[in-house]
């Protein structure tokens, strides 16, 4: 039965359902809600067995994780944009030893110019560090997808990111149902390590290794990942069979079977898409969406077989790959191989800005008539760019554009230069 | 030292208030010793956490200080100890696999997280309900006093139960000798070469460790050297009585980057003690209330004439200015310290001093 709910309190609620043992987070926005409710949890002793550790950086707290997973725990951290980057090293040690851990990741932009809203320039940026990730496109898919990560993570012995859009999705309330504990109990059995740090059996792990295994090392990250292309949407079915509704997978496709413009996305704007194209198909018009949901492991095949009836594609980006254009893109041209269907790259919503229906239709249309060209940047404000290059065309030493564009909008009560 | 059931000739000397320098300080078995006086390593069943086949140099005082003291660790843990390790000399030599010399359950993750992984560790494990099993975390100088610090002092002030252990060679060894923040000023590296009027490392930098440590009041610090074994087994095995964070910081010297002969590390790692450069503490909940002992103190020069590191300063009409210097810091540490016989730490000058006449002696002479 749905309950209205907080999406943050009920990914703590579906967290503690799965029984961890120790908990470790460094505050930071739009994290934050999550681990207060599990804090709480713990402290109230609702949890016991299990351990809070409130550390001094996310560096630590993914350290933590590595510590406490090494040791036969079940461990669970949470965090967002900055820290995500911080504990950039220890995600890499984490992935590369194998520790099942399960990780939140609440979206947001990275600075500068630091800015706490929402977009997938954090996760993105680590795509590669062997963790398996996850994007929820709506709060029941963020709940259910903490369930399966941790079974997919203990099952390969591979950490999982549950990324999930900062405020759009964390800060929501709205019904939600929640698995029950026996839901959870049945599908989740106790975490069994492959490798654990125990006096009885002394074991080496994090030993030097140099040129002559590190490949096969590195292949074998690889080939488990790879195994995760099946497991994924076989445990995702399993879960289903329990609660009654799709739980996650690889990919989900709306109206894309006969759609000749199908637009790829990852996150909550597949919310946005779907009320869209609903409208656009009422109007006659041929458009559909794929939902990657998981990114690592990218499913190849499965993103070319659905993309096949396709006879052109709209990569909506959540991040810029500067310099370059776009991260999905580049997965999604990997897939399509040698076929050469057009396809443009759409950057939107960077740093919180809302995606709307309003503006997403002239893109999807321009798109679907070959009107668009390679690369777009939705609602770029092209006035503003131009001022701001003119003014640094007439000065020496311009300043930074950040402070100078926001002064050009009138945000902030700043004055003349 | 408490009489012997047996009436050595030792223990009657002392009786009658000579003092043994030669026992329990310096001489390793310990068989002047009664039984439970002796070392660890004296014991025919003693643990062995860092096995043989390793690659650390000859006269390594960081092989010697880790099995000392992880020997000493696991046998007050009844052999059930976990080690996390930070990156560095230690870690390299003892883990290039399939040649593992560890015994004990052990973890290398990165450089700067030994601490934050012990604590994890430390978690899991209360969990788990497993308080049987100790966790100690371990590292250079530069994976403990410089990136590492930040773990260090949160795993501190979390009051989590871990031992860490900082094994103090100061200075980047295992990347070739380049300066930390425990290089002791005058000190060749090679990133502090003595160029363009430079003594080496620069004065008025650096930070101490263990006085860090003490500032966040955790159960347990104290500081030894390899050279007093008896007294490093001593203090592990108090730190390992005690639950929470403990932090012990010891000196081991460097062969290769202090430039001393691999046969006088002992000897080495005594000077720094007895000059007063390196103070050798005990401090339980934020209060010392034992420092070693000097003797007779050593000139500072007796202490640097023996390593390359600070050669500079006798070469070529030699850096008088410099070696006073470093004198007027080993004579500070005395003061401050209470360093010699008969004196107590200076109280409004270092923190964590104890009142006059609350200060036990833990010289060689008297110790265990």
């Amino acid at each position: 039965m749905a309950e209205q709910i907080e999406a943050s309190v009920a990914i703590a609620t579906a967290v503690a359902r799965c029984r961890p043992e120790v908990l470790c987070a460094y505050p930071i926005t739009p994290q934050t809600h999550i681990v207060e409710a599990l804090s709480r949890m713990v402290r109230a002793g609702d949890l016991a067995p299990c351990e809070m550790v409130n550390v001094e950086s996310e560096y630590s707290a993914c350290s933590v994780a590595i510590g406490a997973s090494a040791a036969g725990a079940r461990a669970y951290t949470a965090t967002a944009s900055q820290g995500l980057l911080y504990m950039a090293e220890a995600l890499f040690n984490a992935a590369g030893l194998g520790l099942p851990i399960v990780m939140t990741v609440a979206n947001r932009a990275l600075g500068a110019p630091i800015n706490i809203w929402n977009d997938h320039s954090d996760a993105l940026a680590v795509r590669d560090c062997g963790f398996i990730q996850l994007y929820a496109a709506d709060n029941q898919e963020a709940i259910d997808m903490h369930i399966l990560a941790f079974r997919i993570a203990e099952q390969l012995s591979l950490p999982v990111m549950v990324c999930m859009d900062g405020y759009v999705l964390t800060h929501a309330i709205e019904p939600l149902e929640l698995p029950s504990q026996e839901q959870v109990d049945s599908f989740l059995p106790p975490f069994a390590p492959r490798q654990i740090l125990d006096p009885d059996e002394p074991m080496t792990i994090g030993a030097m290794v140099g040129p002559e295994a590190f490949t096969e090392v590195r292949y074998l990250a690889h080939l488990r990942q790879q195994e995760a292309l099946d497991a994924i949407p076989a445990l995702a079915q399993e879960l289903s069979e329990r609660t009654g509704r799709a739980c996650g997978g690889l990919l989900s496709g709306y109206r894309t079977s006969d759609a000749a413009l199908v637009v790829v996305a990852m996150g909550s704007v597949l919310g946005t898409l779907e009320v869209l194209i609903d409208e656009m198909r009422g109007e006659g018009l041929s458009v559909g969406a794929l939902a990657i949901k998981t990114f690592r492991p990218f499913p190849r095949a499965e993103v070319a077989a659905a993309l096949g009836g396709a006879a052109r594609i709209l990569v909506l980006e959540r991040a810029i790959a500067i310099g370059a254009g776009g991260v999905l893109t580049d997965s999604v041209r990997w897939a399509l191989g040698a076929r050469q269907t057009p396809l443009h790259t759409v950057i939107a919503g960077l740093g919180g800005r809302p995606i709307t229906r309003r503006s997403l239709r002239p893109v999807l249309e321009a798109a679907a008539t070959g009107g668009l060209g390679e690369l777009h940047f939705l609602d770029l404000r092209q006035d503003l760019v131009d001022r701001e290059l003119a003014r640094c065309r007439s000065s020496a030493r311009p300043g930074p554009h950040a402070e100078a564009i926001l002064r050009e909008i009138g945000i902030v009560g700043a004055g003349p230069v | 030292m408490s009489a012997a059931a047996d009436r050595s000739p030792q223990a009657e000397r002392r009786d009658e208030g000579l003092r043994f320098y030669q026992t329990g300080t310096f001489a390793v078995g310990g068989r002047l010793l009664a039984e439970h006086q002796r070392t660890v390593q004296s014991q025919p069943r003693r643990p062995s956490s860092l096995t043989k086949g390793h690659r650390a140099c000859q006269g390594c005082g960081e092989a010697l200080g880790a099995r000392y003291a992880l020997d000493a660790a696991l046998r007050a843990a009844g052999g059930r100890l976990i080690a996390a390790n930070a990156t560095g000399c230690l870690e390299v030599f003892s883990s290039p696999y399939p040649e593992s010399s560890w015994q004990l359950p052990w973890i290398h993750s990165l450089f700067a997280n030994a601490p934050a992984v012990a604590s994890g560790i430390a978690a899991a494990l209360r969990a788990k309900g497993r308080e049987d099993v100790r966790v100690v975390g371990q590292g250079g100088d530069g994976g403990t006093v410089d990136i590492g610090l930040a773990c260090l002092s949160g795993m501190f002030e979390r009051h989590d139960d871990v031992l860490y252990i900082c094994y103090d060679n100061q200075a980047y060894m295992n990347t070739g000798v380049q300066r930390s923040a425990a290089t002791p000023p005058g000190a060749r590296t090679a990133t502090t070469e003595p160029l363009g009027g430079h003594p080496g490392n620069d004065f008025g930098q650096g930070k101490s460790a263990p006085l860090i440590a003490l500032a966040h009041e955790i159960p347990y610090v104290a500081t030894a050297t390899v050279a007093e074994l008896h007294d490093l087994e001593a203090k592990v095995a108090r730190a390992m009585e005690i639950r929470g964070p403990r932090y012990l910081h010891l000196l081991v010297p460097c062969p290769l980057g202090w430039g001393s002969e691999p046969s006088e590390t002992i000897l080495i790692a005594r000077l720094a003690k007895e000059s007063g450069l390196f103070p050798v503490f005990e401090a339980i909940d934020g209060a010392i209330h034992a420092v070693a002992k000097i003797r007779r103190q050593v000139p500072v020069r007796e202490y640097l004439r023996r390593q390359r590191r600070y050669a500079h300063l006798f070469a070529d009409g030699g850096r008088e200015d410099v070696i006073d210097r470093l004198q007027a810091a080993a004579d500070r540490n005395i003061v401050r310290f209470g360093l010699l016989e008969g004196s107590a730490p200076l109280a409004g000058d270092l923190l964590g001093a104890p009142a006059p006449g609350e200060l036990d002696d833990l010289s060689g002479a008297q110790a265990p």
